[in-house]
This record gives structure tokens, sequence and C-alpha cells, in this order.
């Protein structure tokens, strides 16, 4: 393939047949080159197809609810805000899974680390004794009061990885459920009471106190400072994997942890720093969810399934940080353009769910859009595991 | 270590023999030193708490009717008896240099006596001091079920090579689409429809599995994210379905598959109970059997596990390697569809969203709690099924601790506490088929 015209080559006049085939192999080349944007995009339309089949079974219109769906997304500054603050807390726990992933960690835990650091959080920001204190102050308070909830619930697993190879899949799997059972605990428990906010109708805590609120981002609108917090935790997370000494370690115990070792690293040290990043990235991403919409009160089922969708939009990103913001944003504005189409098309919400899962499989199955677009194979591919497989059986 | 300079990836899955033995860190302990010294101040803790306990006897019975057993204990000393042996094994495991064989299963012994010594002392805080086990037995063998069926899901995928975290995802079809066939063909009577709706469970996690199979094995995507997309799809198609079909059709009239009594067994004077039970119920235990047997008694099981631990050998022994991968996936995803048809056609009798309700994950807990094997992965779900039906039945007792009664939250997160402690301790390394996760690719 480096049949790619250079300065020097180009003949001195007119365009002979040569020269065309020569344009023709740049022309190719420049396809092959675009893979990594034009993949997904590719796989979100089969995607769509796979929706669109799934509509046509239900007896629906797809132009009409993909319309629908759009529309319900971006349809007007509001809906558009909406989206926007319902993606957030999927960038965040996104970058939490995506972050343990580049350390060849398996994060299931983020589901509870959510919980935990949204739980820590609503504790300090309901605190008694802490009333007065300034929001200049308070807000950073409660949300390392989160970071280091969340941080806490994955440094178990993180310990027990490094010291004892207790497998961090089951572990989180575990802590997950305890996690969810603790929040329930003490969202619900009304003798004794705990966080329950005796005055409210269904189970939950009280509101965070003003003051420990987010701020909105411009003042007047509803997009909540997360959303800048959120792209900065993206940008930290990118420079931390990608530039720093401790995420080049953090990259090779990943794809190699003898190799690792044989250069001098901690393989222990560094896996249970990766899962302290992690929890805590989570742990943040949990406050910004409370932070959500118009209250900031934790209930029992406010973070259900943002830590699954999570590891599923951290694999579309391939475990890129910055990747995950637009991964985490398609997620959202399906989410948040489903109840239109619900309404418009009669096409239950869940549609949605099935395309999301038609999206990951054919961004991880590049194989097959690559062979169906005649995009050639990714170099180096076949036969050596991606790292999230590797996580599995990799014992250190 | 001397393989560090041998190609880096050869040393990955290594056994890593040698690490219950291992002493280092800052104690220079073994792991069992340290836990078994953890048990003995547990257990002596324990042991102490306990002789507080109210002398009032409680009843634990054995069985219905007249003829049936009843043990009363006096909780201030059955508690103290049990912490002492819990701490006595805790010594064993301290004396790991001196009695090397001895110290792993007295520990895991001590870790069985957690649950009689929780049981009696719960129960002695109870306005209830009274209830049946052998009652307590069945229902945690009941919802053991769908657990230790998925578990064999799972077995089947990893011993073939095949990482699978889509059970959850395959149980829940199996559930949804099963329903929804009974529902339409059967409506909701009974009868036929309802065995032939489990049959359609079933193919409905075949075809899940063979889904992931083909993901996996043929485009050799990652087979953790097609176990995370096999799960969406589930709940995507199963909920889509609910909304589009059961709900509009008023699909859901709580019938469900039969109990059966086995003739004979059932009638047994105090075990009788245990074989009562609904058909997907009594077929697990047929089915722990055959499993078994299939996986560790015959050709098609030693290639199977073969090819899950090196599948370039065992192609240079003529075995077709896609072909058996794809065999075993699918099979697990049959009996995780099977497993599926517990909640929907054998205990609720009509369907809700995600319904399953994460099992399939625990399910992934109990196989590797068992380190890939069956029965000790039997035993695992059977763990979590017992602290389930405990959980249930602590709230109808009401037991109460300082004036407040015992969440149940906490009862029920108590196996998954006791899961994370056998992992990092007494069980040591799990150590996973040797090609779990790794892509095949037919040598040219």
């Amino acid at each position: 393939m480096s049949q790619a015209p250079r300065q020097g080559e180009q003949p001195p006049e007119g365009r002979g047949p040569a020269d065309e085939r020569r344009g023709a192999a740049a022309l190719l080349e420049t396809y092959h080159r675009l893979a990594p944007v034009t993949v997904p995009l590719y796989a979100l339309l089969l995607a769509l197809l796979v929706g669109a089949g799934v509509m046509l079974i239900a007896g629906a219109n797809p132009f009409e609810a993909y319309g629908a769906l759009f529309a319900g997304a971006f349809g007007n500054p509001e809906r558009l805000v909406r989206t926007l603050v319902r993606s957030t807390p999927y960038v965040v726990a996104g970058i939490a899974v995506a972050l343990a992933y580049r350390a060849g960690l398996f994060n299931i835990g983020v589901e509870g680390q959510l919980l935990i650091g949204g739980l820590t959080g609503v504790w300090v920001g309901t605190m008694s004794a802490l009333a007065g204190t300034p929001a200049v102050l308070y807000v950073p308070l409660v949300l390392l009061a989160g970071a280091l909830g969340g941080a806490l619930w994955a440094g178990i697993p993180g310990v027990l990885k490094a010291r004892t190879g207790a497998h961090e899949v089951i572990v989180t799997i575990m802590l997950n459920a305890i996690a969810l059972r603790m929040v329930d605990w003490v969202v619900t428990s009304r003798e004794p009471k705990i966080l329950l906010d005796p005055d409210a109708s269904t189970p939950r805590t009280p509101d965070i106190v003003p003051a420990g609120q987010l701020p909105d981002l411009v003042p007047g609108t509803a997009i909540p400072v997360g959303l800048l917090l959120a792209v900065a935790i993206a940008a930290g997370a990118w420079y931390l994997v990608s530039r720093s000494t401790l995420g080049f370690q953090i990259r090779t115990v990943g794809t190699n942890p003898s190799a690792a070792r044989y250069a001098g690293m901690s393989v222990p040290r560094i896996i249970i720093v990766s899962m302290l990043i992690s929890g805590a990235v989570a742990g943040i991403g949990g406050i910004i969810a409370v932070n959500a919409g118009d209250s900031a009160h934790l209930t029992p089922g406010l973070l259900r399934n943002v830590g699954f969708d999570g590891i599923a939009i951290a694999l579309i990103a391939r475990g890129n940080p910055l990747a995950v913001i637009p991964a985490a944003l398609l997620w959202g504005s399906l989410l948040s353009g489903a109840p239109l189409m619900q309404v418009q098309a009669d096409l239950s919400i869940d549609l949605v769910r099935v395309v999301q899962a038609s999206v990951i499989l054919f961004v991880a199955g590049d194989m097959i859009v690559r062979t169906l677009f005649r995009i050639r194979p990714e170099r180096g591919a076949g036969g050596s595991p991606t790292p999230a497989a590797t996580g599995w059986g990799a014992q250190t | 270590m001397a393989q560090d300079t041998a190609p880096p990836r050869a040393e990955e899955h290594e056994p890593e023999v040698a690490v219950d033995t291992a002493r280092g860190g800052l104690t220079g302990l073994s792991r069992l030193e340290i836990i078994g010294g953890l048990y003995l101040l547990v257990g002596v803790a324990l042991a102490w708490l306990g002789v507080g306990l109210p002398a009032d006897a409680i009843a634990l019975q054995f069985g219905v009717g007249e003829i049936a057993p009843s043990l009363d204990l006096n909780p201030a000393v059955s508690v103290p008896v049990l912490a002492g042996l819990i701490a006595a094994s805790g010594l064993v495991g301290i004396l790991d240099r001196r009695l090397p064989r001895l110290a792993v299963p007295a520990l895991v012994a001590g870790t069985v006596l957690v649950v009689p010594l929780v049981l009696i002392a719960t129960l002695s805080q109870s306005g209830v001091p009274q209830t049946n086990v052998i009652t307590l037995l069945g229902e945690s063998l009941r919802l053991a079920t769908p657990i230790a069926l998925g578990a064999l899901a799972g077995l089947f995928c990893e011993r073939a090579g095949i990482i699978n975290i889509g059970i959850e995802g395959m149980m829940l079809a199996g559930a949804g689409i099963g329903f929804v066939f009974y529902g339409l063909v059967g409506q909701a009577a009974g009868g036929w429809p309802l065995y032939a709706a489990v049959v359609v469970a079933v193919a409905t996690g075949a075809m899940m599995a063979a889904l992931h199979a083909l993901m996996t094995i043929t485009f050799r995507v990652d087979q953790i994210v097609s176990g995370v997309a096999i799960n969406l799809l589930a709940i995507g198609i199963t909920s889509f379905l609910r909304r589009q079909v059961i709900i509009p059709e008023g699909l859901g009239g709580g019938v469900t598959l039969p109990t059966i009594d086995l003739p004979g067994l059932s009638s047994l004077p105090v075990l009788g109970q245990l074989f009562t039970g609904r058909p997907i119920f009594l077929s697990m235990f047929v089915i722990f059997v055959l499993v078994q047997v299939t996986l560790f008694r015959s050709a098609w099981g030693l290639r199977v596990r073969s090819v899950g631990e090196n599948a370039h050998a065992s192609e240079t022994l003529g075995i077709d390697v896609v072909k058996t991968r794809y065999q075993a996936v699918i099979i697990g995803g049959m009996l995780a569809g099977l497993g599926g048809a517990w909640f929907s056609l054998e205990t609720v009798g009509t369907f809700d969203d995600v319904m399953t309700n994460g099992k399939g994950f625990i399910a992934l807990a109990a196989l590797i709690f068992g380190k890939w094997r069956p029965w000790p992965a039997f035993g695992g779900a059977v763990l979590f099924g017992f602290s389930e039906a405990f959980g249930a039945r602590l709230q109808l007792l009401g037991a109460e601790v300082a004036g407040y009664p015992i969440p149940a939250q906490f009862l029920q997160s108590l196996p998954f506490v006791v899961t994370i402690i056998v992992l990092a301790g007494a069980i040591g390394r799990a150590v996973p088929p040797a090609n779990v996760g790794k892509p095949y690719e037919r040598s040219r």
C-alpha cells in the first residue's frame, strides 16, 4: 500500500492513466487510514439498521421513529440540555471503567462505587455540623467525600487483588450487591432513621444543602457545572494515561504484567493505585448524578445501571478517556430521546437498549464492519486479546 | 524469577502453586497463618458475646408433623460452643507448619460453622424462637436453582475457553421469550404449553449463546464485550416485548409449573419435604449429575476441557476447536435458558423487567467460588440461596438487636461478605482454565 504519490513523482503534464491509478490508491489509503473514525460510525449505522428491523417487525415506521428519537434528544434547547445532563454521569462512569481497564483490571464495581460515592457525598452534604459552610468550601468538600467513598469501595478489590490474587471481577460483583443493600438500608431505614428524609413521600435522603450543591454552569440555565467537571475529568484521565509516568506504568501493567515486573515496576502498587483512581472518579460521578436535575438527593434506584452502562461506554471508547465523551453522549441522547419516540411512534423506550447493544457488538466486532465495508484489518490484529479479556485470567 | 526472561505472555497463566505456603510481607507469616489468627480472634470474640445471649431455649424443628424431631438448644451454650469450634479451626490454621494438611479443611469447616451460629444467634433475638430447619434448607435449595443452573452454564463456556458474563442476559431472554410464547399459545391456562414454553426458554438461551459464540469464536470479538452486549440486548428485547406484547395482550395469570411429589421419596418421614418440588428445581439435581459425567467422564468432555486449556495443542490432536467451543457455549446457553424459565414459568407465573435481578452475576461468582468445578459451584449456589431464604425468614420472625429490627439487608449481604473473605483467604487463588479469554485462530 505504498502507492501514495510523492511530490517529486508527479508527471510533468496532463493526467495519465498511471497517475489516475495512483490517485485512486491514495484515496483508498485515506479510506483505510480513517478507519478509527469511520468504523464506529458504520457500526452506529448498522446498529440503527438493526433497530429499524425491530421497528418494522413491531409495525412502526423507522424514519418517523428515528425522527422522533432525534427530536427528543436535540429538538429544542431544553431537550438538548436534558440530554447533556443525562449523559454526564455516563461520561464519568465510562472514564472510571476505562482507567481500570487500561491497567488490565475489569472494574465491574463502578455501579457500587457510584452508589457509595453518592452516599458519602450526600452524608457530608446534609451534615448539620457543616451547616453554614460557604459554597466555595462546601462543594469541594462534598466532591471530596464522594471521591473518598468511591475510592474506598474500589480500594477493597484493588488491595485484595494485589495482595491475595482474589479475582477483582467477583469481588466487585459482591461489593456491588453489598453497596446496593447498604444504600437501600441507609436510605429507607425508619428505625433507626439514618439518612431518610421523613417528610418525603418516597424513600429518599434529604437534599444536599444549597451551599453544597453543584452550581449551574451558566446562571439561569439548568446546565450543572457537572458537565464541565466531567470534561475536565476526561482530560485529566487522558493526560494521566497517555502522558504521565504513572500512566505509562498503568498501561504497561495492563498489557503485560510480567514485562512491568521485569522493568522494576511494582505491579501490586499499580493495581491498587489504578483501582483507587477509578473508584474516586466513580465516586465523583455519583455526586454529579445526585446533582443532576432540579433535586440533589439520593434514592435507592437513582444510579441503577449507570455503572453497567459505563462498562459498555468504556468498551465502545476502547478505554480511551477522550473517546468516552462522544460514546457517553450517544448513550445519553438515545436514552433522553426515547420518551418522545415512545409517544410519537408508539414504540417502547426499551428499543434503544437493542440499538445500544448492537452498537457495542458492531464496534467490538469491527471485523464484521471491516468485512462489510471493505476496510483492511488493523495491523497486528488477530491473536492478541484486548485488555478486557486478559483481565479475566491474568493473575498478578 | 527465571520466567521473566522468557517471552512475557508465557508466564501469565502458570499456576501459582506455592501461594498458600509462601511467607512474605511485613509479618513473615503465611496467608493461612494470618487467616487462622483472624478466625481465632473472631471465634473468641463470638464466644464471649454468645455467653451473653438469653438462655431461653430455641427450637430447631426437622420436618413437620408428630414424628418430626425437634432440637432444643440453649443459645447461651450452643453459640459459645460453635464459636469455640471456629476458634479451634483458626488455631489449626495457625499451626499450618506443624499440621500442613489439616489447615485448609479446618478453616473451610470453620467457615461453614458460621451458618448455624448466625442462625441460632439471630433466632434467640426474635420473638418466635423456633424454625424448621428442613423447610429452610428446602427453600435454600429452591432459591439456589437459577444460580446453580447459571453456574453450570458458565462452567460449560469457560471450560471450553470462552468467558461468559452474558449468563444474566441468556437467563433473562429465556425467562421473557419463554413466557411470551406461553402467554400467546397457552393463554395462561397451564397444561402442555407451559412445558413447551420451558423448551422455548431453553432454545432462546441457546440462540443467545449461539450469538455469543458467533461473535467470540468466529468474529473473535472480545469475550467480555460480547457478554456485556448480550446482557444489554436481553434487557432491551425482553423489556420491549413486555411493553409491546405482554402488557397490551394482558398476559400473565400467575400460573406456574405444578409441584411434583417424587413417589416414595416424598413420603419419607423427615426429609420428605426435600423431595417435593417443581420440575426445574428437581431437574437441577439430574442435570448436575449429567454435567459431572459428560464433562469429566466422557471423551467429549475431555475435548471441551482440553480446548479450554490449550486450543492449539488440542488442534494438533485432531480436535475441531471451533466446533467443540460452539457446542459447549450453546449447551451452556440452554442451561441458562432453563434457569431463566425458573423465574417466569416456575416461580412467578408472569414476566417483569429485569426479573433475573443480577442472579446471572451471582451464578458467575458461584462458579469462580467453586473454582470451575460443578459440585463446589453448587455449594456456592446453595450458600447464596440460603442467605436469601434466611433473610426472608428473619423478616417474618422479626429479630431485634438493641431494640431495632435486624435489617434484612445485612443478612442478605452476609453471603457476599463471606464470598469475599473466602476468595481472599481460605480458598486461595482461583485459577481459571488457561485459555479462557483468548481468541483462537486456526493454524495454517
